[in-house]
Parts: C-alpha cells; sequence; structure tokens
C-alpha cells in the first residue's frame, strides 16, 4: 500500500552497430509517497538510463525485456509506463505526475527562448492554465525557490542567470506542475560546494511541503548521506545493494560498495592513504559473466563469482545485498 | 621558511579587457595582486570556487595568459625565469620546464591519433629528440611510468576508459621532462573509485620525478588527501593560504570555514547542522569594495565593506596567512 511506483525486473538494451549492449539488467526497486530514494553508481551503471525508463525517455534503440514492467500509482489511476505509446498519453509521466530535474542546466534550458515562457508553457499543456495564470504560478514558484526579482526573470533568458540560478529556475520548472514523482539526475553536480548546500536545503524543503517522492542520482556519497531515506546501489546496469541510508553508508555489505567508501577522500582523516578501487571499470560491450563486478573484486570466491550470478541476500541490518561471500540462504 | 623555492610571485595580476571601443573599455580583473610561494617538490593545492580565478592563476604561472601586473619568478637551479618578460628561446624553453594537465581527459586527447603520437607530440614539436628510435624509447619509458600497458600505444583514446585516459594525458604532460607541473581539476571527471588510483599516481611520479605541482581544485577533500600546502581563492584575491594540516584543523578566514562546513557529512544523522553561506560569488565585472567577501559573509562590519584586508601571518604558524579584519576576534581560539 502506498507505493508510488514499482520498477519490476527493468531490464533494458541497446541496439547499436556494435551489438546489443546491456545498459540495465533485471533492476527492482520501489518507492513510497513522500521517500527520497538515492541512486548511486559511477558512469556507465546505467543510473540515468533506469531514470528516464521511469518517463520513457529513452532513444528510439532501446529494447526492453518483455519481463520489464514499471507502474505509476496515482490517485484514480494506475499507469503501465512502458505500454505508453502516443504522445498525449505520455504526458503524465514527462512533466505530469512525474518531473525530471537535469544535470546541466545550461544545457536543459533552451537558449533563444525566456525562462518564464518554457516554465508558462509546460503549465498551458499539462495544468489547462491560460496564459496569465500560468505566469502567475511561475512567477511564485520562482520566488520559493529563492530567486530574488522573480517577475525580472520570468521574462530573461539562461544565459542571464548564474549556475545557481539556472538550477533553482530548472527546480522550480520541474515542481511547478506539482508532480508525484521527481527524478533529479545530479541535480548539484555542475554546482560549487556552497551553491550545492543551498540547493539540497531547498530540496529538503521542497520535499517535506509536496509530499512527493524523489529519485535522487549522484555518484556522491555525501549527497545521498545528506538527502535520501533509502539508497540503492548500481554497477554496470545491476542493482547490487539497496537499503535504508544508515546501514548501507555504515555497514556496507557489497564489496563494491565497500570499495567507493574507502576511496573517497575523508576531511576527518587527512592522513589516511586513498585505496582505489582496484582496475578500470569494464566496458559495456565486455560485460564479465557471473557477477558483473569480480574483475575488481578482492573477495572473490573461485569458480562461483565468475560463472554464477548472485541472486539478493536480505541481511538482518535491514538491507540486502547481491553477492556469494554471504552464504546461500542465510537470512541473518 | 626554508628558502627553496620553485615560483614566486609578487603582486601578480590577470587582466582582461572586456567590451570594446574607445569609451566603455574596462578591465575585469581575474587574479587581483596575489603573493606566494611554491616550495620545491611540494604539492601546492589551490581552491575557490568557479569564477574565483584559479584557473587563471594557474595559466598566468605557465605564460598561457598575460601576466597583466605584478611578478611571478621560476627557479629550479639551473635557470631562473621572470615570467612576465618571458619571450621567443626563453618561452620555448620554459615550456619544456612546465606543463599543464587538464581536466577533462575525454575533450583533451585527439581520437585521430594513436596513445603513443599523443604522447610523442610534445618531444617532437619541441625537437627533443633526435632519432624516432629515442621518442619511442622516450614515450615507452614515460608510459611505464604512468602505468599504461605499452601493449595500448598503438590504440585510439577511444578504447580507453576516463582513468587510462587521464593516464594517457599526464603521460603527455611528463614526456619532456618538466619540473613544474599545473593539474587544473585533474581527478574532477573521474569516477570516486578510479579518483583515488590517478591521485596515487600523481604523488608517485611527484616522489619518484622530484616534480613540484599545482594542484588546482574545488574539491577540498581531495585537496586535503594531497597538497603539503593550500591557498583559497576568492574573486581573484588570496583569502588564505597555510600548510594543509594547518588550514584544516583551524581555518581563519569565514570563507575558509564556510568552505569546510558546505561539503556534505557522510554521516547521514549529520543533517542541516552546518553554517550555510548566502548568496553567490560576485561578477568579477562588478566587484564589491573593501574585502571582496563581505557581501556572504555572517560576520561583516563596516570596515569590511569600506577597507581591503591584507594578508597578515596567523601567529608563529609557518606560513599561514589570512586577509580579513576580523580573524583575531572570531577564530583566535580555535
Amino acid at each position: 500500500m502506498s507505493s508510488l511506483i514499482d520498477v519490476e525486473n527493468l531490464t533494458l538494451q541497446f541496439k547499436t552497430d556494435e551489438g546489443l549492449i546491456t545498459a540495465v539488467d533485471d533492476v527492482s526497486f520501489s518507492l513510497k509517497k513522500g521517500e527520497v530514494m538515492g541512486l548511486v553508481g559511477e558512469s556507465g551503471s546505467g543510473k540515468s538510463v533506469t531514470a528516464k525508463a521511469l518517463m520513457h525517455l529513452n532513444s528510439r534503440n532501446a529494447v526492453y525485456s518483455p519481463e520489464s514492467k514499471i507502474t505509476l500509482h496515482l490517485e484514480h489511476q494506475e499507469v503501465d509506463v512502458l505500454s505508453l505509446r502516443k504522445p498525449s498519453e505520455l504526458q503524465v509521466v514527462r512533466g505530469g505526475a512525474v518531473s525530471m530535474i537535469f544535470q546541466e542546466p545550461m544545457a536543459s534550458f533552451a537558449p533563444a527562448i525566456t525562462i518564464g515562457k518554457q516554465m508558462a508553457e509546460q503549465l498551458m499543456l499539462h495544468g489547462s492554465m491560460s496564459k496569465a495564470q500560468a505566469r502567475q504560478v511561475s512567477v511564485e514558484m520562482l520566488d520559493r525557490v529563492g530567486i530574488s526579482d522573480a517577475n525580472k526573470r520570468f521574462d530573461q533568458y539562461a544565459f542571464e542567470l548564474s549556475g545557481g540560478m539556472r538550477q533553482r529556475a530548472m527546480i522550480a520548472m520541474a515542481l511547478s506542475t506539482k508532480p508525484k514523482l521527481l527524478i533529479a539526475d545530479e541535480p548539484t553536480t555542475a554546482l560549487d560546494v556552497t551553491i550545492q548546500a543551498q540547493v539540497i536545503d531547498l530540496m529538503k524543503s521542497l520535499v517535506d511541503e509536496f509530499q512527493m517522492g524523489i529519485i535522487f542520482i549522484t555518484h556522491d556519497l555525501g549527497v545521498v548521506a545528506q538527502t535520501a531515506d533509502k539508497v540503492s546501489v548500481m554497477y554496470l546496469g545491476e542493482l547490487i545493494e539497496e537499503g535504508p541510508v544508515r546501514e548501507v553508508i555504515r555497514t556496507p555489505a557489497h564489496p563494491y560498495t565497500q570499495g567507493l567508501l574507502s576511496a573517497l577522500p575523508k576531511l576527518d582523516d587527512i592522513d589516511a592513504p586513498l585505496t582505489p578501487v582496484p582496475g578500470d571499470i569494464p566496458s559495456p560491450l565486455e560485460r564479465p559473466p557471473g557477477c558483473v563486478f569480480h574483475t575488481r573484486c578482492s573477495k572473490t570466491i573461485d569458480n562461483r563469482c565468475s560463472k554464477i550470478r548472485p541472486s539478493q541476500h536480505h541481511l538482518d541490518t535491514g538491507h540486502s545485498v547481491s553477492c556469494h561471500i554471504y552464504p546461500e540462504g542465510d537470512r541473518g | 621558511m626554508s628558502g627553496d623555492f620553485l615560483i614566486r610571485s609578487d603582486g601578480l595580476s590577470v587582466g582582461f579587457q572586456i567590451g570594446k571601443g574607445l569609451f566603455n573599455k574596462s578591465i575585469l580583473k581575474a587574479v587581483d595582486d596575489v603573493s606566494f610561494e611554491i616550495e620545491k617538490g611540494s604539492f601546492f593545492g589551490l581552491v575557490g570556487e568557479s569564477g574565483s580565478g584559479k584557473t587563471t592563476l594557474g595559466r598566468a604561472l605557465l605564460k598561457a595568459v598575460p601576466i597583466t601586473g605584478g611578478h611571478a619568478t621560476y627557479d629550479d637551479g639551473d635557470v631562473k625565469y621572470d615570467l612576465a618578460e618571458l619571450n621567443g628561446p626563453s618561452l620555448k624553453d620554459y615550456r619544456k620546464r612546465a606543463q599543464l594537465i587538464f581536466q577533462d581527459p575525454y575533450a583533451a586527447l585527439s581520437p585521430r591519433m594513436t596513445v603513443r603520437d599523443i604522447i610523442a607530440e610534445p618531444l617532437e614539436v619541441m625537437g627533443l629528440t633526435k632519432s624516432r628510435a629515442e621518442t619511442d624509447e622516450r614515450v615507452r619509458e614515460i608510459a611505464a611510468k604512468c602505468r599504461l600497458n605499452l601493449e595500448h600505444l598503438r590504440r585510439f583514446p577511444h578504447a580507453f576508459s576516463g582513468g587510462q585516459r587521464q593516464r594517457i594525458s599526464i603521460a603527455r604532460a611528463l614526456v619532456s621532462d618538466p619540473k613544474f607541473v599545473v593539474a587544473d581539476e585533474s581527478v574532477a571527471a573521474l569516477d570516486v573509485s578510479i579518483q583515488a588510483d590517478v591521485l596515487n599516481l600523481l604523488k608517485e611520479l611527484q616522489r619518484d620525478l622530484g616534480l613540484t605541482f599545482m594542484f588546482i581544485s574545488h574539491d577540498l577533500s581531495v585537496v586535503a588527501h594531497t597538497c603539503d600546502h593550500v591557498a583559497v581563492m576568492y574573486l581573484g584575491r588570496l583569502v588564505e593560504t597555510a600548510p594543509t594540516r594547518k588550514l584544516f584543523e583551524a581555518p581563519k578566514h569565514p570563507y575558509t570555514k564556510a568552505l569546510f562546513s558546505a561539503i556534505p557529512s557522510l554521516d547521514p544523522d549529520d543533517r542541516g547542522t552546518a553554517q550555510k553561506l548566502e548568496g553567490e560569488i560576485p561578477s568579477p565585472t562588478n566587484q564589491p569594495s573593501g574585502c571582496k567577501f563581505h557581501t556572504r559573509c555572517p560576520h561583516v562590519t563596516n570596515i569590511c565593506k569600506s577597507e581591503e584586508p591584507k594578508l597578515q601571518h596567523v601567529g608563529s604558524a609557518q606560513g599561514h596567512e589570512v586577509a580579513c579584519h576580523r580573524w583575531q576576534e572570531l577564530f583566535q581560539a580555535t
């Protein structure tokens, strides 16, 4: 009950000249109303592709497996996202009930159209407002995210705003249709730390106010620790560990999550040597068989990790992990 | 202080002319009256937000942008240069001695050249080797030092991951056997699991080859782990400079303090306790009067708005300097 979105067995491949590339492999998770989920992974881990699948926004060469299912639970209807085809049907997941904040705010606004026009356009489309109403709502929203002189900013172009302000405008735009689910794809990565701290604060207060679900995609574990209720860690298209934020960060179970945390330079012990995760992330064209992480793992078990894909184990710390070092059937 | 400095900067300024025409010319001061020294064989960190002038300062020291005021000298024991005066043959020689590692390993490498050709190009352009065999040997030597697989030298950059590409960029920068290397956000584009590997490699190369690094970064935790000495920039000015440990244990400038507290804590129970800075860094074309930081500083008083603070020594700590009117009353105890 009260689940907002359910992702089941999501498997997604891209048809390319070099063959089929698996971007997401059998990923399942669900998100409740008002819950913030951090989706963590390095480049190529499939986190952005997963997020885009929720809006059915991946490019035409994307192939979803027949078992993949994404269900969005709204007040009056259940939406089977992957079955949507017509643009009019898709509107509900593209700016209607689901909104997205992108990483690079400069690239996400059209440069030759004013910020205000872009904000008003979607309100007129989704909320069937008049032009004057749309302007009023947009200006209120700009004001709400802390943009001073919002009435003037409404008529400006993206290049006239600073980086932090553009990202605020992006957030205002994403929230003005009052979505039930907000997907934020690396929303603070391009920002300076002081501005990042402001944007994180802003997002937290908006979650409290609007009670929506948020999927926060990032590679920064610090940002996750500050914002999320639960965390999912992805590696090469697979979800390898998930659980409540405290447990995953304090007692990481998967060797990859452990490696990520120890590779992070920490401020409270600046003399500690940095321990990188050995090796490089394999190319998606050469996905390792068995456990996808075994090529870089320090805890591999002979003739298991390289052959058999680990299944999910539930630990008594409340989170689950896919790794062979936890004995089969062990539930704590 | 020990006297062995590779780089000395004295009141260095870099200005860019903006606006054309006779009457609306103005000068944008990207780097404004900056003085510091970089000790030979050290890892000197330069931190600040975007727009603080850290990249411009790094480039000025490489003579990649013109120096418009003050002096900077380079002295490696063999030669001594006044960077503002460099030209012709001396500039050519300096290019060999001072090199840059770029931020984005995806943009810095030509997709049409093999890894061998990319690394060999500086040698060929500067005429440092006499034969192809000698070039090849030098390329192989530096590639091995940068932990590149020699098999890979025949391949093109697209075949490599971000970490491998950054190792190629490092090899290219080091092939001319420089003494001074500016690394401009060289790990910012890398994934965390790879970043640590490249940082360890840079440290190792610094030790083995006796290099002096200027490490430009916006990431304070990376700087804390790699650098010996750190300088903090804000709107073209140095606001604080100190040995790394001193700076991280007891920062004296309100801006440095704010930068530290803005770093998201890894502890999920430590949320929102940090003191947050309001506003954004002002535009360099329209700089505030007095202390440049006064528009965002939580401790601002009247003197901050009218008078610009000078860098002053902090206690007896060697090399710890801060430019703030109020540091003594604010942070003396800590």
